[in-house]
């Protein structure tokens, strides 16, 4: 199935540049392998959906990209990950905290630091040795905007970050990815933690972001993905089964697997 | 069908096996409750003792301003919670920095691999390594070979050996304590390892590290064997010179070249006299001692407390 998911890829290349591609990428977590020859090419400030059941290897193929898996023994991969065409971010001559300064990442818990609000934001700056006052402040003042979540913490930006609610905290934790100004923003099931109306928050939000970024998402709900992502993978058992525009993958999947696990008989 | 009472809903045997359950829960409830009154009252019973039988001594000024002296009721404690301060001083000022480095390149930095299996194996034997030990290797190393004396210098660096695993080991445990997901947080906006664990890991971790540490060091103010056998003095009478001085350049070292005694040693010397009085104010120095063990301790307790306040994961 991966060549069809190729020949998408093309189609895909005259409708939108391409942000970032992946080339014949396979990951080994020891001996097991986890990913299987993916190739996936993703749009320019679009919403690209990630799904599949667990296990399928959703979360490793999103942690590719920030060079995540750099951080543990025993991981191997092989492939390429090319962000504007150009730079292969998985080469081992690019330096992986260069990769994460450019494509930032939010996780599936708020996991905000036990500090302000403000130094959460601030922390991206602060490892590049930023320390100039106006500098910060307007980069904060703009991320936290951008997170919809500027007037909400305005005058509590030296309250810790704990004091805020956890879709306030998942704001924050979009706040401190986007201050970098990156390319690409990953998320891991970012509201699996959050309630409803919080999740709707987060949504909207995303939709209003993928004017300035592109989105890559993590998620295991079909509903979310069909909601607000233009273009949907679906991967099973470490391989890119299908990846499509959201609406034609809903509508018409080509894939008896996508077939079977959108009508809820498969994951 | 519903049952009239809800105890028709089990049968006779049911219950009086239930019956057995519950008692053999109460039993063990009971048990546990002798046992950690045992364990206190004993503790509690020992300290009382202690503190009425020098009574005598420690309600006077001078058995605190006073030096050792021959005769019971002038003698004093003066060098001995100098010469302890001081010792204790040197231990956290050695032991501090290399047990928490050690700590951090254990936990952060060596690879996982039989070596570092073999050397956090041996961290955690050294901690059980009679202190006796520690004082013959001190006796060699630091008196003969590197002529550091019989000083306070010695004194220290021995107690920093002996407390040294102690810190490593909770340095250690509270790194481990620190959600892998904050790391992660931080590497994702581009952190490097140290800054990982500059601007966050070791923050965070500071109070369980600190408390560690202070219990090492209460551990280390009542040692008394590893001292003796390099060779602290048992009986002086002057205090080593002053840190502080009142003229340039202010800061005086030698009083890490002085001959010292601490408190436990004063204790010893004092148990092992006939002289009924002397008794008295060896209880009266062990209530002191057991006074700064305790003071170190809650201390710990408060800054764990405190430096915990904000921080939930």
């Amino acid at each position: 199935m991966v060549t069809s998911s190729s020949q998408t890829m093309q189609r895909l290349d005259s409708q939108f540049p391409i942000k970032a591609e992946v080339r014949s990428l396979d990951f080994y977590y020891g001996q097991s392998q986890v990913l299987n020859d993916i190739n996936l090419a993703i749009p320019d400030r679009q919403i690209t959906a990630l799904m599949g059941p667990s296990g399928c290897g959703k979360t490793t193929l999103l942690r590719c990209f920030n060079r995540m898996h750099d951080l543990y023994p025993n991981n191997r991969y092989r492939g390429e990950i090319l962000l504007d065409q150009r730079h292969n971010i998985l080469s081992p001559t690019i330096d992986p905290i260069e990769v994460r300064m450019r494509i930032g990442m939010v996780f599936q818990k708020p996991n905000p630091f036990p500090k302000s609000v403000y130094e959460n934001v601030a922390y991206g700056l602060r490892v590049q040795g930023r320390t100039q006052r106006s500098d910060l402040d307007e980069k904060v003042e703009a991320a936290l905007k951008s997170a919809a979540l500027w007037h909400e913490v305005k005058d509590r930006l030296k309250e810790p970050a704990f004091n805020l609610s956890g879709g306030q905290q998942q704001r924050l934790c979009i706040a401190r990815a986007l201050v970098t100004n990156p390319d690409l923003v990953l998320f891991d099931e970012p509201t699996s933690a959050l309630d409803p109306m919080s999740t709707a928050h987060i949504e909207e939000l995303m939709r209003q972001l993928k004017a300035q970024v592109t989105i890559l998402i993590v998620t295991h709900s079909l509903q979310q993905a069909a909601r607000f992502s233009d273009y949907a993978a679906f991967m099973y058992l470490g391989k890119l089964v299908e990846f499509q525009k959201t609406t034609k993958l809903f509508a018409e999947p080509q894939d008896p697997l996508t077939q079977s696990y959108l009508s809820g008989s498969v994951g | 069908m519903l049952a009239a009472k809800f105890s028709d809903l089990i049968t006779p045997q049911l219950g009086h096996q239930l019956h057995q359950r519950k008692l053999l829960n109460l039993g063990f409830m009971v048990m546990g409750l002798v046992a950690i009154m045992v364990a206190l009252f004993t503790l509690a019973a020992l300290i009382i003792h202690m503190a009425m039988s020098g009574w005598p001594r420690l309600s006077t000024w001078e058995f605190f301003t006073a030096f050792a002296s021959r005769r019971p009721e002038r003698a004093g404690i003066l060098a001995a919670w100098v010469g302890s301060l001081l010792v204790i001083s040197v231990t956290a000022i050695v032991a501090v920095p290399i047990g928490v480095a050690a700590g951090i390149y254990l936990e952060e930095y060596a690879r996982k691999n039989w070596l570092s299996e073999l050397i956090e194996i041996n961290v955690t034997n050294l901690a059980g390594v009679p202190s006796i030990i520690y004082g013959l290797l001190a006796l060699g190393v630091f008196v003969y070979e590197f002529k550091f004396g019989r000083s306070v210098l010695t004194a220290g660096c021995t107690l920093a050996l002996l407390i040294l695993p102690i810190v490593i080991v909770t340095t250690r445990e509270s790194l481990r304590s620190i959600p892998q997901m904050i790391r992660e947080a931080a590497y994702a906006v581009g952190a490097t390892q140290w800054q990982v664990i500059w601007h966050h890991v070791l923050p965070y971790s500071i109070g369980g590290i600190l408390t560690g540490t202070i219990i090492g060091l209460s551990r280390a103010i009542g040692e008394t064997s590893s001292l003796i056998t390099i060779g602290a003095l048992t009986f002086i009478a002057f205090l080593p010179e002053s840190p502080f001085q009142g003229k340039p350049p202010f800061v005086s070292w030698e009083w890490l070249n002085s001959p010292f005694t601490v408190m436990p040693i004063q204790m010893f010397n004092w148990v092992s006299r006939p002289n009924p009085e002397f008794q008295v104010n060896a209880a009266a120095a062990g209530t002191v001692l057991m006074t700064m063990t305790l003071l170190m301790n809650g201390f710990a307790i408060y800054l764990r407390y405190r430096l915990r306040q904000g921080i939930k994961w």
